[in-house]
């Protein structure tokens, strides 16, 4: 397959992404399209390593995969904190810092 | 076709539909523990087809095993799952269809515009030796730095989650 397959690709599986991080109302909803979106950078990054000959997008996967395990780490331990206070992890009932 | 061609084309029919289920489903436990994987499983076959098996391994690891598990336990602990199913609804539908569906179609525009140069022949050498080398030569700091993130976001996870008393 071309490259292009590849990063096309990813690219609808970046749009699918932002369309949930943009319209999920649960907060665990919002951080499940954000994998995706990441997931879909993963893709290109491979497809260049593949293409390119080149072991540095192989590398950078890397990095990204284990920085998006922390990211979730810490992104569900604020929704359960933020649970805990407010009873709800509804993105429409958080705005306490709306001025 | 080719081999590589039919799995890209099933892989990527099972990675689009996986996705779609992830951001339309209404049950939120379902796009954790169905859809969810399926998605990042048919990823993990698509690097194994850019010939990364490591990274196929490393995805199912961290992944589809890690971070399913981890979204599973905060769906458990934020919602009431006796009786009523998790529901979950959106918001703002058509505005986000429609400014996904403009950054695909620009991006797409203009990859498709491009003219790719066809595929260099891999480096010589099994690639994960090549993948370590490059972990500890060139990229020997982001990775310790790599290791500072991780500590320092466990930790920040951690005193997040901890209890008041």
């Amino acid at each position: 397959m071309p490259l292009q397959a590849y990063l096309v690709l990813a690219a609808l599986v970046f749009a699918i992404g932002l369309f949930g991080v943009l319209t999920r109302r649960n907060a665990v909803g919002i951080l499940l399209g954000i994998e995706l979106m990441l997931n879909a950078v993963n893709i290109n990054l491979v497809a260049f390593a593949r293409f390119r000959a080149d072991v540095a997008g192989l590398v950078f996967t890397m990095f990204t995969i284990a920085i998006t395990v922390a990211e979730v780490a810490v992104g569900l331990a604020i929704v359960i904190a933020i649970f805990r206070v407010r009873r709800t992890i509804e993105a429409d009932h958080l705005d306490l810092l709306r001025g | 076709m080719t081999a590589e061609g039919v799995g890209f084309w099933v892989m990527a029919v099972v990675l689009v539909g996986g996705s779609l289920g992830v951001v339309l489903t209404p049950n939120l436990f379902h796009a954790a523990v169905l859809y969810l994987p399926a998605a990042l499983v048919a990823t993990g076959a698509i690097f194994w087809l850019l010939e990364s098996p490591f990274l196929f391994g490393v995805q199912l690891l961290l992944y589809a095993g890690g971070v399913v598990t981890i979204v599973v336990f905060a769906i458990m602990l934020t919602e009431r799952l006796v009786g009523e199913s998790i529901r979950q609804s959106s918001r703002f539908v058509f505005n986000g269809a429609v400014l996904a569906a403009a950054i695909f179609v620009g991006v797409t525009g203009f990859i498709v515009q491009r003219v790719v140069p066809a595929a260099l022949p891999a480096p010589p050498g099994e690639q994960m030796v090549v993948l370590g080398r490059a972990l500890v030569g060139p990229f020997a700091v982001a990775l310790q730095l790599l290791a500072v993130l991780l500590v320092v976001a466990l930790l920040g996870a951690l005193y997040f989650a901890r209890t008041d008393d």
